[in-house]
């Protein structure tokens, strides 16, 4: 047991780290001239002066940085107020509870969902055409795809929200915050100001990892910005995708160089968020001595109260439009229903879905089942080691959440084809695990740090052994924990796009990947099929991880959720 | 046999790989077809082919299970958002020095991506002469041996014939624009309501081409392989007609459908008037999957459309050789493409003569209902030849340049 708390930490890092780095490696080098397999370009910097001079190069860039900022602004704004505003009232109780399926759902279907929901010939429009619009034809006008990149904020801003009201909540569990917030109402502060003056600076400092996160996936994210985004040019991403899959090999130093400038683009944007901090935590101590206590704060309830509505409403109606359009047989503008139902799309397409749900279950199941030995392993090393070095070197596994996926993927593929593990199942949940580990170690981390010691050291006073102690105690009692952390690393692992497509090579396909390579194509009905199974699993996997402690632990009465 | 087979594959892949090409392959004796059949048994074969449309993936979903029925192979349709993607990828694999257990057994291709693999020597073959059901090829009236005038040399099987046309909604347009200029006029009097597939998608560069070929003084400079003196020249009327045409698309030409089925899904929910498509039964068949009103009707600009053959390819270092030619074998019989014709379950031109056919396969044909929304024989005009591939490249960098740079 004791050499397993120090292999599986080691391990775990090895695993995570090595294949980033050498991804790097492999997208670095050809960025400057070098390339294993292809000569006739030596060490330089052509690929970088190919790059300035794409078109479209610029607004790519500008648009990436500015809907990931405004999607990042916006969603810590709206996940703090929400919590400053709400913390405490039943509602907010009701609606975390509703917040882990939403996070489940993947951007892919969400985009998808998103896309039907809210384009010009989209259902809102055709709910609202019969009165009074006046339209006869759908609005020739950007709802989707629009310049600014508007659709695209706010696709991201519903999916991020769910995930930054969570880690608030989380991290409000490890703070004192309602003693604080008493401590400030009494001081005559009114609740929103108590909350942002009092309890957000310990909280943020909990969840800045997160945000971060937050920011770097806005700044990479594809499925959204594929479906979503502008296309000429698209944000930086799929621009850069589009040229690594170019038959002109010269585009392949390109697009190693775009990578690297994404790479970037991520690095700087997160040392700009972390310096900008200074001015605000400023502005906030100048906010404090200003002495203003603020008033009871209904504008924000308000505000963010709807807005979170919205944001709800944009999830659930997305996966309902989905539902709607896989049983639809013909549903044109502007009819508000499809004129026909029909299941035939999807009894054409269930066949067709075995191959792919299959991959997707066997890829999630072992990715999901390698992050909780690998997390479980970490924990119980960090925990029973005496040196702090553990934990630091354990952040280290969260280095794939704030890497651009194009920024080291190509590298990967590389050597995945040059080891000839492309393809096979093993390399797709290896990179998959890459995602999992990291949201499983966030999930599984408090409640395993938190555990009451004094159950295992009873145990041991009454003579059991040390490995059943683990088995028969901690693991048994926190049975909830780890099957909530394996449905979230169930729904990362559902989720992945560019990750199986690189490393699967498409031989590997999922659920995701299909309905990606589907949504280019006209037919809402058969993409709406594979959106909502990718949609679905998930919320599967979360009902099941209520479900199970709950039927498990029917005669425990102290085991029940609080 | 099947170990002087594989000695066989194994010379002419080396003979293409030295860029001998054909060349080098001629004069080698046909092997045994029953002997790759035998081989073929038990493989699995790994088909990369465009995901995008649902009825072609229902049609190679159908193939895929004939062909585990007829020769127990396990057919996989691996389904990309652009071949070219594919081809991205057996190029990576040649470089990373894989010379065979490569991941693409069988893939559809054509034109610059054809070409493309032929120059690099990414392709198996020539194999078309070893398929059985290739004599029943129409190898003289349909253009099957050349594709966008590189000459195909037996290193891809022909698999469809497509044709450019216009889509409209007969009951919302009744009478289209039939001619570039006239398209530009509608556009103009009714703005935001004509777009295009992006370009690099083949669509969108189609009606780059079909303009340009009405447009272009001197049509004939585009047989030619394109050089910079001649390009600017050749294509300024193709650039001046996108400016004049750009202000008046839908979305004021700053997004672009993705492809020709996203197109197809704009006319149906009424954002646009028209849409692309490379199939002559375009409208039979969507009208049949319910993704166009009945109303839908297809047509071809007064001078001709663009025309061409599509094909099914086996990289060099496919890993399922054996597997991806019976494959591609079965897909030329005429139960394969009879289906295909049929707009029920595809609705794509046949590249067979039918006169070379029995009349037991004949009446697979004959049996095809005639759809009230395909056009009537002979309507579409002579199909015109395809440009030169060099042109594709210069023409979709010079778009990107003009119009994708923001």
């Amino acid at each position: 047991m004791s050499a397993a708390h120090r292999l599986i930490p080691a391990l775990t890092v090895a695993v995570i780290v090595g294949p980033v780095l050498v991804g790097l490696l492999g997208t670095v080098l050809p960025a400057f001239g070098v390339h294993p397999g292809l000569d006739g370009v030596g060490p330089g910097l052509d690929a970088w002066r190919d790059l300035m001079e794409a078109p479209g190069l610029a607004t790519a860039v500008r648009l990436t940085v500015t809907t990931a900022f405004a999607a990042t602004l916006l969603s810590l704004a709206l996940a703090a107020g929400f919590c400053a505003a709400w913390h405490g009232s039943p509602w907010f109780a009701r609606l975390r509870r509703l917040l882990p399926p939403l996070l489940a759902v993947p951007h892919a279907a969400f985009a998808i969902g998103f896309a039907f929901l809210v384009a010009p010939s989209g259902w809102l429009v055709r709910l609202v055409f019969p009165w009074g619009t006046g339209w006869t034809q759908p609005p020739d006008v950007a709802l989707i795809q629009d310049p600014l990149g508007i659709a695209l904020i706010l696709a991201l801003v519903c999916k991020e929200v769910p995930f930054l009201v969570l880690v608030i909540v989380a991290a409000l569990g490890q703070t004192r915050a309602d003693a604080m917030l008493a401590a400030a109402r009494a001081l005559g502060y009114g609740p929103v100001t108590a909350w942002l003056l009092v309890v957000l600076p310990p909280v943020y400092r909990q969840v800045r990892l997160p945000v971060l996160a937050v920011l770097a996936y806005s700044l990479s994210a594809v499925e959204p910005a594929l479906l979503l985004a502008p296309t000429a040019p698209p944000p930086l991403t799929p621009l850069v995708l589009r040229w690594f899959a170019d038959p002109d090999l010269a585009l392949q130093f390109r697009a190693a160089a775009g990578a690297v400038l994404q790479l970037a683009i991520v690095a700087a944007s997160i040392a700009l968020w972390l310096a900008a901090e200074r001015p605000v935590v400023a502005a906030g101590r100048w906010r404090i001595a200003a002495g203003r206590r603020g008033g009871p704060g209904r504008p924000v309830r308000l505000a963010t109260g709807g807005a979170m509505t919205l944001a709800v409403a944009a999830v659930v109606g997305a996966m309902a439009v989905l539902a709607v359009w896989a049983l639809a047989w013909t549903w044109r503008f502007p009819d508000a229903l499809p004129d026909r139902w029909s299941t035939a799309t999807l009894a054409a397409a269930w066949p067709e879905l075995a191959v792919p749900a299959g991959h997707t279950l066997l890829v999630a199941g072992l990715a999901t089942g390698l992050a909780l030995v690998l997390a479980v392993g970490c924990l119980e090393g960090a925990r029973r080691g005496r040196a702090a070095a553990p934990h630091r070197v354990l952040l280290m596994i969260h280095l794939p959440l704030l890497m651009p996926a194009v920024g080291f993927l190509f590298g990967v593929q590389v050597a995945l084809v040059a080891g000839g593990l492309d393809g096979t199942l093993a390399a797709v949940v290896w990179v998959h695990l890459l995602y999992v580990l990291p949201y499983v170690f966030l999930t599984l981390a408090d409640p395993w740090r938190s555990f009451d010691e004094r159950y295992e050291r009873t145990a041991r006073g009454l003579g059991v052994g040390p490995l059943t102690v683990f088995v028969r105690v901690r693991l048994a009692m926190l049975l909830r924990p780890l099957l909530t952390a394996a449905a979230v690393g169930f729904a990362v692992s559902v989720g992945q796009y560019l990750p199986t497509l690189f490393a699967g090579g498409g031989r590997v396909a999922t659920l995701t990947t299909e309905a990606m390579a589907l949504a280019a194509g006209g037919d809402r009905r058969v993409v709406a099929v594979y959106a909502f199974a990718q949609g679905a699993l998930p919320l599967v996997a979360f009902v099941l991880a209520l479900a199970v402690p709950a039927v498990l632990h029917r005669n425990r009465k102290g085991m029940h959720a609080g | 046999m099947a170990g002087v087979f594989r000695r066989i594959a194994a010379l002419a892949v080396l003979a293409v790989l030295a860029g001998a090409g054909p060349v080098a392959a001629q004069g080698m004796p046909a092997p045994d077809w029953e002997a790759i059949r035998e081989r073929a048994r038990g493989q699995t074969v790994y088909f990369n082919a465009w995901g995008g449309s649902s009825t072609a993936n229902a049609y190679i979903a159908w193939v895929a299970e004939r062909v585990r029925e007829r020769n127990g192979i396990e057919l996989r349709h691996v389904k990309v958002t652009d071949i070219a993607e594919t081809v991205a990828r057996v190029l990576a694999e040649k470089t990373a020095g894989r010379t065979d257990g490569g991941s693409v057994d069988l893939m559809w291709i054509n034109g610059e991506n054809f070409a493309a693999m032929k120059a690099n020597g990414l392709l198996f073959g020539p194999f078309t002469d070893w398929l059985p059901h290739y004599r029943l090829v129409d190898t003289t009236g349909k253009p099957t041996t050349v594709d966008f005038t590189v000459p195909v040399d037996g290193m891809e099987a022909p698999w469809g014939m497509a044709q450019f046309v216009f889509v409209h909604d007969a009951a919302a347009l009744p009478d289209p624009p039939r001619t570039i200029p006239d398209l530009l006029a509608r556009a103009r009097s009714n703005p935001g309501r004509f777009t295009y597939p992006q370009p690099p998608n083949f669509l969108g560069t189609t009606f780059l081409k079909q303009a340009l070929l009405e447009l272009a003084p001197d049509p004939g400079a585009l047989r030619l392989p394109a050089d910079d003196a001649a390009f600017d020249d050749v294509t300024a009327p193709l650039w001046d007609f996108l400016d004049a045409l750009h202000p008046t698309l839908w979305r004021g030409g700053r997004v672009f459908p993705a492809s020709g089925p996203d197109q197809r899904r704009l006319l149906n929910d009424g954002e646009v008037e028209l849409s692309l498509a490379f199939t002559a039964l375009e409208a039979a068949s969507s009208i049949e999957a319910g993704l166009l009103p009945p109303t839908a009707r297809v047509y071809a600009l007064a001078g001709g459309t663009i025309g061409n053959a599509n094909f099914v390819a086996i990289p060099f270092n496919a890993t399922a050789k054996e597997g991806a030619l019976v494959v591609a074998d079965f897909l030329l019989t005429p139960e394969a493409q009879a289906r295909k014709a049929d707009p029920r379950h595809w609705g794509s031109d046949t590249v067979l003569d039918l006169n070379r056919l029995d009349p037991a396969d004949r009446a697979l044909f004959d049996a095809v209902p005639r759809h009230p929304a395909a056009p009537e024989p002979g309507a579409l005009g002579a199909p015109l030849a395809e440009p030169h591939p060099s042109w594709m490249g210069r023409i979709e960098r010079e778009w990107q340049r003009r119009y994708a740079a923001g």
